[in-house]
């Protein structure tokens, strides 16, 4: 099994041996690759119950829970990494949880769709509406993804809050990055990588 | 073995022990016995065996038949049998009934040999933590250092918290299913009703009732019949038995009309013919006194420090008896020590019961979460 493209490039940040929390891990491909790769320690955290058996089938450790009600149940600097790929947009709280992330975690690693992207930016100015793209193929009423931001929001979010940004790649939605989306990363980069940590 | 048929025929054994037992209540059970059954074989290394922990009312005859007659199975066999969760292909299974029990392990109903007659009320308090000793004497006689899994639900899952506790090495995995880490004061309160409907009951003879020939089939009825309560879920008695009635009409009389009631007289019923109500007095006071946390100053972390198996908490959505939220104290617990866990909510509206019934994505959790390494 090939490793998602994002997660592959998430996968080389993260040192063997860590403790990681892997926020939203699905069916725990990251968690299990990571597990086996580089003797990560993991838990994930996931709603979906079926997806939740999924993992505890390939013997990870994985808490059913809302990312809503926040990561009380896990101490402080509790984990070396705490990953949450294409979930930062999608609740309700994300100032709440990029607080909670950085606190449990000694790092924090978290990918999410650009919406200043010159797409997403052509489709609303020009067309008039809201953008459905590759990245973001909901229409806006049913959209799961409540809290969309581009990547110079979220950087101002980071200064609020205290958030050192350690790393920042851009990609596209193949997850191919070059050197243009480095250079103009909120006008050509579709998803937003970034390694953050507590200042 | 095709998979409908589950273990097949099986036979209770029972194990003597001589060794007293020193009790949490400080009294010593100078010899006792055990009742217990096996399904499946244990392997040479004694490295396949699984402890099912039985709850408040349960036996160590969790699956098969005694008889080909029997109409019902073991209490747990839709989840125990060649090709089921608790694979008998692979594993050892081994169920015991709780001391102070009434299926043939020695319990109030027994003979005290002091007094050539049933022990009756003199029979000590026993608490979790006595059964999961009593328990460890039975894996040592049946050659099992370690379990491959320790599993229970409501007061099971109890004693397998305690398990991972009392004997963090003889225990690599440890499924706690619908329980609570102690009992709320609501808890508390619904078993004090039970027992005084057993103890007010005038055929009680102050649990001598044995030795009078009577049985006080009105307080364990009762009693029965509350507990039925809070094992279903308003929505789940809803839809089971709604308003419905035996007849059109409205009788005007106290006599069975609607179907819950039925129910529930039924279920005393039966409780009455095959439970003990000195057994019962004994079990919910065991309930009452679980508390893993009262050593280490209400921390139930610090309590579970010492634990090293791998964790399946699962807790039941509909579930008020021993709700999510008491399963995720036991999480918050073993997260806070680092422990590994896994944590799963099942929706249903089967409310308490729900950890007996096949439920799909309950069955594959628990299946996947003992075949995977430890």
């Amino acid at each position: 099994m090939t490793l998602r493209a994002d997660l592959e490039l998430m996968s080389r940040w993260i040192e063997p041996n860590a403790a990681l929390l892997d926020l939203g891990c699905g069916d725990g491909v990251l968690l299990d690759t990571l597990t086996r790769d580089r003797g990560v320690v993991g838990f994930g955290v996931e709603i979906d119950p079926e997806l939740v058996a999924d993992c505890i089938e390939r013997g990870l450790n994985v808490i059913h829970q809302d990312l809503d009600d926040g990561l009380a149940d896990f101490g402080d600097a509790a984990f070396d990494y705490v990953v949450m790929t294409q979930a930062l947009q999608a609740v309700p709280h994300p100032h709440r949880l990029l607080r909670d992330m950085v606190r449990v975690g000694r790092e924090a690693i978290i990918t999410f769709p650009n919406f200043g992207h010159w797409r997403t930016r052509w489709a609303l100015a020009i067309g008039g509406r809201m953008p459905i793209t590759e990245t973001l193929p909901h229409p806006w009423y049913s959209t799961p993804n409540v809290r969309l931001c581009t990547v110079r929001d979220f950087e101002e979010l980071c200064a609020i809050e205290h958030v050192s940004i350690l790393e920042r790649v851009m990609v596209d939605q193949r997850h191919r990055s070059n050197a243009m989306m480095q250079r103009l990363p909120n006008l050509l980069g579709e998803i937003a990588v970034y390694r953050v940590a507590a200042q | 073995m095709p998979t409908d048929t589950g273990v097949g025929l099986v036979q209770a054994r029972q194990l003597h022990f001589d060794t007293p037992l020193e009790l949490e209540c400080d009294a010593t059970l100078p010899a006792y016995d055990l009742s217990f059954e096996t399904y499946g074989s244990l392997n040479a290394e004694a490295s396949n065996a699984i402890l099912i922990c039985h709850a408040l009312s349960g036996d160590h005859h969790a699956a098969g038949r005694h008889r080909p007659e029997d109409r019902k199975p073991g209490w747990w066999d839709n989840c125990i049998g060649p090709g089921r969760p608790i694979d008998t292909d692979r594993y050892f299974v081994v169920c015991s009934n709780n001391l102070g029990g009434c299926s043939g392990s020695t319990g109030p109903a027994s003979t005290n040999p002091a007094t050539g007659r049933p022990w009756g009320p003199d029979f000590p308090m026993v608490t979790v933590g006595d059964w999961v000793r009593s328990q460890a004497r039975l894996a040592d006689a049946l050659g099992i250092e370690r379990w491959h899994a320790v599993i229970g639900g409501s007061l099971g899952g109890m004693q397998a918290l305690d398990w991972t506790i009392r004997f963090p090495r003889r225990v690599q995995r440890a499924a706690v299913i619908a329980a609570a880490p102690k009992l709320s004061a609501q808890n508390i309160a619904f078993n004090e009703i039970a027992r005084h409907a057993i103890r007010s009951d005038p055929k009680f003879h102050d649990g001598r009732y044995l030795e009078q020939g009577d049985v006080p089939g009105v307080g364990l009825r009762l009693a029965r019949m509350l507990g039925h309560i809070t094992y279903l879920s308003d929505d789940g008695m809803r839809a089971r038995f709604g308003r419905d009635r035996r007849a059109d009409q409205a009788r005007f009389n106290f006599d069975v009309e609607f179907e819950i009631e039925s129910y529930l007289r039924y279920q005393g019923e039966s409780f009455v013919n095959r439970f003990d109500a000195n057994t019962y007095l004994l079990m919910t006071k065991a309930l009452d006194y679980f508390d893993p946390a009262q050593d280490t100053g209400d921390d139930l972390a610090a309590a579970l420090a010492p634990a090293s198996a791998r964790f399946l908490v699962v807790a039941f959505s509909s579930d008020w008896r021993f709700s999510p939220k008491r399963s995720r104290e036991i999480v918050r617990a073993l997260l806070a020590r680092k422990k590994r866990v896994s944590f799963l909510e099942i929706e249903s509206d089967y409310g308490h019961d729900a950890f007996l019934m096949p439920i799909p994505l309950y069955h594959r959790a628990l299946a996947g979460f003992l075949e995977t390494p430890a």
